[in-house]
């Protein structure tokens, strides 16, 4: 059995490279797939641990996650479609219309 | 250096490289095909964790479905096309720096001010197997089921009106 640190460390990292991945990419697609990332290092860190304490609510808790995800990434895209249709690119430096 | 720290090792491997690349790779498709590699290989750190069902429901669920969506997605908006320069100065070495930091601090607290993190156990015979989560999840965890189960159908109305045209 390996050390339940080396999983939640892992998942660190993968969290970070999305969080860098949000901050640094201008295309608005793989803004959202980093955030995907991010969430998928959270479902890691939630697996080992449900491992470690063998609390099955923490692979439900995943479930729910996942289910989520779903759903933000159909409406997500949506969105990105529509604003492509009236603006005709994905480049958020683009879709500053708010900005005061 | 059993074979379960080598598998593991490797593993992790992949799915850093992968998630470097997801984030480098200046063509979309590329980083969408860094994605799917990535969570594939996050499904096979779930078996390795006990998790079955979790491990067939990432591969079926966020590698199969949303990934899919994010490459029909892609390619309906040309995105492999579109130019990925961008026009930051400033907020591309800032937001490295800010990475660096928190990567810093992450290894700070994993060093120095983990306590002692309670060691992993030989697993019952069915723990994360689809009987014991279809237990625990249709009867204690019903509300928040049939909640999910709403919220789906919001999120299919919201995508189906969103992408109407406006005449």
């Amino acid at each position: 059995m390996l050390p339940v640190a080396y999983y939640v460390g892992l998942s660190a990292i993968l969290f970070i490279i999305g969080v860098v991945g949000v901050l640094t990419r201008r295309n608005a697609i793989i803004i959202f797939m980093s955030i995907e990332l991010m969430l998928n290092s959270a479902n890691l860190a939630f697996v080992a641990f449900a491992r470690v304490h063998e609390a099955i609510s923490g692979q439900i808790f995943v479930f729910f996650v996942m289910a989520v995800a779903a759903a933000e990434v159909a409406v997500g895209l949506a969105l990105i479609v529509a604003i492509f249709h009236t603006k005709h690119s994905i480049n958020v430096d683009n879709i500053s219309s708010l900005k005061g | 250096m059993t074979f379960e720290f080598i598998l593991f090792f490797v593993l992790a491997l992949v799915a850093i490289i992968s998630a470097l690349g997801m984030v480098l790779s200046q063509n979309s498709v590329y980083s969408a095909l860094f994605l799917i590699l990535n969570l594939s290989t996050v499904a096979v750190f779930y078996l390795l964790l006990s998790a079955a069902f979790l491990a067939m429901v990432q591969v079926t669920v966020y590698a199969g479905a949303i990934m899919v969506l994010f490459l029909f997605v892609i390619m309906l908006l040309g995105a492999e096309r579109l130019p990925g320069k961008a026009e930051l100065l400033w907020q591309r070495p800032l937001a490295i720096a800010l990475g660096l930091v928190l990567f810093v601090e992450a290894a700070y607290i994993f060093f120095f001010r983990s306590g002692v993190l309670p060691s992993m156990e030989i697993a019952e015979e069915n723990f994360g197997s689809p009987e014991l989560i279809g237990q625990i999840l249709f009867n204690q965890y019903l509300l928040p089921f049939e909640v999910t189960s709403i919220l789906l159908l919001v999120a299919m109305v919201g995508a189906v009106v969103l992408s109407r045209r406006t005449k």
